[in-house]
């Protein structure tokens, strides 16, 4: 049955076939449009890198550009060296690195490139070329190193290295391949998709010498380089230098920022290091020297590092507690029934409270805002008081990330309901008798330098910011994510701002801040820190902004173990704001006093002690 | 009782020896595709055996175990255990989307240890014994419509799950059993009206609807010319003939519909591609124009065993997989490439004609199902690197780098051929 019908369907297999190889006689020999010249040639794919963007200051000066260098590279099977003696002098190397990397190389692959020798000048490039023919299997890349142009802002700006084994593993789009650099931390880091540009790829044909016979196609396949966008920053690199210098010999962190912006205008953490350094084939040994340094010069202190606020806190519990409506201008609490220190004086309004720093007034100030709700007993009230609190305080970004554009920004700590539950183990275990530290920025509330300048410029603005950010346009069009054009609102009315911002400038002119810490023709107004610190003396913050009217600039400034917050860094902070707005500074006795100023020894006591600085464990 | 002992001298050689010659030029081929010579690797380099064609050496091994396991197991078992191994992939097929992982976009993987495994890829198998075996009872005539049913059942269960899985390359394979039906006794009515509806669903494509009109027309107007003049006279055949036109036209605009309203746009621009192949440079098209050059370049000598270089660096993608056939265009040229059909074309003779030696109709049945699968490949899968099919993602059997596929190839090869060894053991009924 059917049996015809199996040459039917071969019939039909037949034409099939035919009509294949019709076609194919089509394309391989009638139709040459597909031929080509030179076709024995091998192809060879080179990666081209791009310049990574460079990095600008808010006025165009240069901050981080480029250098071109030349990086070696070897194909272990190709690679045939006749006289080694020859290689090692053409190169300057010593014949246990030639063995020794070439043994690595060898490792790693047989047929994929490896990096011999970084960093190559032009001029050392130069020199070698002729030699390049004895040496078939190594071949030139060219790359580029980070050169920097003020030995200034090193940590806000990052730097870029090798990407380490673990990175290369864990990326996910396969772009980096080993030896390639990358952003480690800062706005490198941060940027880095933006920085890096598009890698290039060009196919060159090469004879079975290895002699390049020019582009394959015509070139037609290649992909040219795209160079990274450059970041022009907020950074004001005068006064970054000059801040620079202030903080030199001491640890801790200076932020100034433009309130009606919220664009950073400098960035301060002391001790620094030279970026410059981290470049090159320096790198490995500059980079182990920071790294075990006790002093942590490779830690961005303004996003990252953890202090109490002290009394600066203050600021924020006057503007909530009035918020909140337990407190207003007339309102007067006197020393007695608190359990905190004060200095001699009679009662005090809360103007007069924020001049002097007046302990039991925010104690008492505090206590009617956690216990002023009529249910329940006192841990019940504690608990219910404490999250309104802590809800408006939220606003103001303490404990969570404002959203700067550096990548190692912490949270801090803004201690709420939850997080006493946990503490005391469970509801109901704590009351305000346990938590009244926090009245006056002491206890377990965390913040960082960014944080308390932005409290500044939130003061500055009467009630809103917006983030801080280092980067204000990328690339050409300069554009900027939306996110940092636009004001976030704390919850604060605007009229609760004047006596607090009567009182910051009481506090400088015959408060608590020292002679040094005034600027004779400009009205600064602010408010001084004690960090208490058990393991040493204490830090001293001062959050200031000026002029008082239409502010300009908004600045926090740490030094830590400096003692008492008007005698440190108020002056420092002062001279910043006088320099940038004055471009220059009169008060050079001051300005001399606290450059030399070393705070150092202090700090040193407590690490020998093995404490670590900036912790906030009790 | 298995008679392992004869099987050396039973099995058919001349099969096993065109098999060996695929696998084996399959082999030199993805070895060229990675080949470079500015850093060629031996098979004592470990990276060797991180490339493609250190794999495919590792997957021909394992496919050698397979052979020795089929032809050691009782011949009996496939036709007794088909329904289970059918309902089994069924199985799988339905887990898959839930338990499988995904590779290159596609969820229809499973994965153990290292190795996956697409249960697609062994689909066709399993519903070529399952079909074998139910056309094995005699009762069954395919040329009355409850069996023809049954049939389709059988197809389009695992077809249907295919589909589900986004897989349609892999389901269409499924219409390749039309050749085992009409080898069975199906009417030629419907592999006509099959490859008829593929030819107008093109021409749907190619061409506006009132050219197809007037072709049809033109083509109506030279049959009554050519038409005895009894035929002529009865006006019959002018009613029978309008009515086929407008059958015909429905059908040529029910396509137009389909193809603008039912398929997905990639699925649309893949068809586009066959008629504009600069339509979408970079992407389908890339893949259409840089596999014809790749063939092209190869003109009527080629290049030379390693001498390609349009198959180099991924110039062609998929290159290893679905465009093997690519590099043997290039690098062995148009005399290759013309061997390669004659001798893929004369393998599908060898088994036809064995096929039909079997006194089993089971036997039988399943070795047409093995033809018509292999057939379908080879048609699809030239067809796209010539740019005469659309880009679909079709192996060609035993050449194309990949475990599942030459794995599954192999297996359905080897049944058969197991199956042939017994053929005298056989009852015919
Ligand atoms: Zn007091």
């Amino acid at each position: 049955m059917f049996t015809q019908r199996r040459n039917l369907i071969f019939l039909f297999f037949g034409i099939v076939g035919a009509i294949f190889i019709g076609k194919l006689f089509f394309l391989q020999v009638i139709d040459d449009t597909y031929e080509k010249a030179a076709d024995n040639n091998a192809i060879r794919k080179i990666i081209q890198i791009p310049f990574r963007g460079e990095v600008y200051d808010r006025f165009g000066k240069l901050i981080v550009y480029n250098t071109p260098v030349y990086d070696l590279y070897m194909i272990p099977r190709k690679a045939v060296v006749k006289d080694t003696n020859h290689f090692c002098r053409v190169f300057r190397v010593t014949k246990e690195y030639f063995i020794k990397t070439t043994q690595r190389a060898r490792a790693y692959s047989r047929v994929k490139p490896s990096l011999f020798l970084k960093h190559l000048s032009k001029e050392d490039f130069a020199s070698v070329q002729d030699a390049m023919v004895d040496f078939p299997g190594f071949f030139f890349e060219t790359n580029a190193f980070r050169t920097y142009q003020s030995h200034s802002f090193s940590n806000a700006l990052g730097y870029v290295a090798e990407i380490s084994p673990t990175a290369l593993l864990d990326q996910k789009d396969d772009y980096y391949r080993q030896g390639d650099y990358v952003g480690i931390s800062g706005i490198e880091s941060f940027y880095e998709e933006t920085l890096r540009g598009q890698r290039g790829v060009k196919y060159r044909m090469v004879n079975s010498n290895g002699v390049e016979k020019g582009d394959y196609k015509n070139g037609s396949l290649n992909i040219n380089p795209v160079s990274g966008n450059n970041l022009y920053t907020s950074i004001d690199l005068a006064i970054q230098e000059y801040a620079d210098s202030l903080m030199q010999h001491k640890v801790g962190s200076l932020v100034a920022i433009e309130p009606s912006t919220g664009e950073i205008l400098a960035m301060v953490s002391a001790p620094s290091y030279d970026a410059s350094q981290l470049t090159g084939n320096n790198f490995s040994k500059y980079y182990q020297q920071l790294a075990l340094d006790p002093m942590k010069p490779l830690l961005n202190r303004p996003p990252s590092a953890y202090y109490r606020p002290g009394s600066t806190f203050k600021l924020v519990q006057a503007l909530v507690g009035q918020q909140l409506g337990f407190i207003g201008p007339g309102t007067v609490f006197s020393h007695a029934g608190a359990p905190v220190k004060c200095h001699g004086h009679g009662p005090v309004d809360l103007r007069g409270a924020i001049r002097v720093s007046c302990n039991p007034y925010f104690y008492h100030a505090f206590r009617k805002m956690i216990y002023d709700n009529t249910t329940g007993d006192t841990y019940e009230r504690s608990a219910k008081g404490l999250q309104r609190w802590a809800d408006l305080v939220a606003n103001f970004g303490f404990g969570r990330k404002l959203g700067v554009d550096l990548g190692n920004e912490k949270k801090g700590i803004l201690p709420n309901v939850e997080y006493y539950n946990s503490v005391y183990k469970g509801e109901k275990m704590w009351k305000f008798s346990n938590i009244y530290s926090i009245s006056i920025g002491e206890g377990e509330i965390v913040v960082s330098p960014l944080k308390m300048a932005n409290l500044a410029a939130i003061i500055a603005n009467r009630g809103w910011y917006i983030p801080p950010h280092v980067v204000k346009g990328i690339g050409l069009q300069k554009s900027i994510d939306p996110f940092y054009k636009t004001p976030v609102k704390v919850g604060v009315d605007a009229k609760y701002f004047n006596v607090v911002i009567d009182g910051m400038e009481d506090a400088v002119t015959h408060g608590t801040v020292e002679a040094d810490g005034r600027i004779p023709d400009i009205k600064m107004v602010g408010k001084t820190g004690t960090s208490q610190n058990q393991k040493g003396k204490d830090h001293s913050i001062f959050i200031a902004f000026a002029p008082r009217d239409n502010p300009k600039i908004a600045i926090a400034v740490f030094v830590e173990n400096a003692g008492f917050g008007g005698s440190a860094a108020a002056p420092i902070a002062s001279l910043v704001v006088e320099k940038y707005l004055k471009r220059k500074v009169d008060r050079k006795a001051v300005e001399t006093k606290f450059m030399n100023m070393n705070y150092l020894p202090n700090v040193y006591s407590v690490t020998r002690k093995k404490a670590v600085p900036d912790s906030t464990k009790k | 009782m298995t008679d392992s002992n004869h099987i050396q001298g039973r099995i058919d050689w001349i099969t096993v020896g065109f098999y060996v010659l695929f696998v084996g030029m399959g082999w030199l081929n993805i070895y060229s595709a990675v080949y470079s010579p500015d850093a060629p690797l031996a098979f004592s380099d470990s990276a060797f055996y991180d490339s493609n064609a250190g794999k495919q050496l590792v997957w021909i091994g394992t496919s050698f175990v397979l052979i020795i396991c089929i032809l050691v197991i009782d011949f009996r078992f496939f036709e007794s255990f088909a329904l289970f191994i059918y309902l089994g992939l069924l199985l799988l097929l339905i887990t898959v989307p839930f338990l499988g992982v995904t590779i290159n976009g596609s969820h229809s993987w499973f994965k153990f240890g290292s190795v996956t495994i697409q249960p697609a890829e062994f689909a066709k198998t399993a519903t070529a014994l399952l079909l074998a075996k139910y056309l094995n009872d005699p009762l069954v005539n395919l040329s009355k419509f409850p069996f023809q049913w049954k049939a389709a059942l059988i197809i389009g269960i695992p077809m249907l799950l295919i589909i589900g899985s986004n897989e349609t390359g892999s389901a269409l394979v499924f219409a390749s059993f039309l050749i085992l039906l009409y080898r069975e006794g199906l009417p030629g009515v419907y592999p006509a009206l099959f490859i008829g509806g593929i030819v107008l669903f093109v021409s749907a494509l190619l061409v506006p609807a009132w050219i197809i009109l007037l072709a049809l027309v033109i083509l109506a107007g030279l049959l009554v010319l050519f038409m005895p003049i009894y035929m002529q006279r009865d006006p019959k055949t002018y009613l029978r003939l309008s009515g086929a036109i407008a059958v015909i036209m429905t059908l040529a605009l029910l396509v137009d519909w389909v193809v603008n309203n039912v398929l997905k746009e990639h699925q649309r621009n893949r068809i586009r591609v066959l008629i504009d192949p600069g339509f979408d440079p970079r992407g389908l098209g890339y893949q259409v124009t840089q596999s014809k050059i790749a063939i092209g370049s190869g003109g009527f000598w080629g290049k030379g065993f390693l001498g390609g270089t349009q198959t180099k660096f991924d110039f062609v993608p998929e290159q290893s997989t679905d465009m093997v056939f690519c590099t043997i265009g290039e690098e062995h040229g148009f005399v290759g490439v013309m061997l390669m059909i004659i001798c893929f074309l004369g393998f599908l003779w060898r088994l036809m004609y064995l096929a039909d030696l079997q006194r089993s109709r089971f036997a039988r049945a399943y070795g047409f199902g093995l033809v018509g699968i292999l057939f379908f490949h080879f048609l699809v899968n030239i067809g796209m690197t010539i740019g005469l099919m659309p880009i679909m993602g079709i192996p060609l059997p035993f050449f194309s780098y990949g475990g599942s596929s030459l794995w599954s190839f192999t297996i359905l090869l080897f049944i058969f051929l197991k199956l042939d060894s017994h053929r005298s053991d056989m009852l015919s009924r």
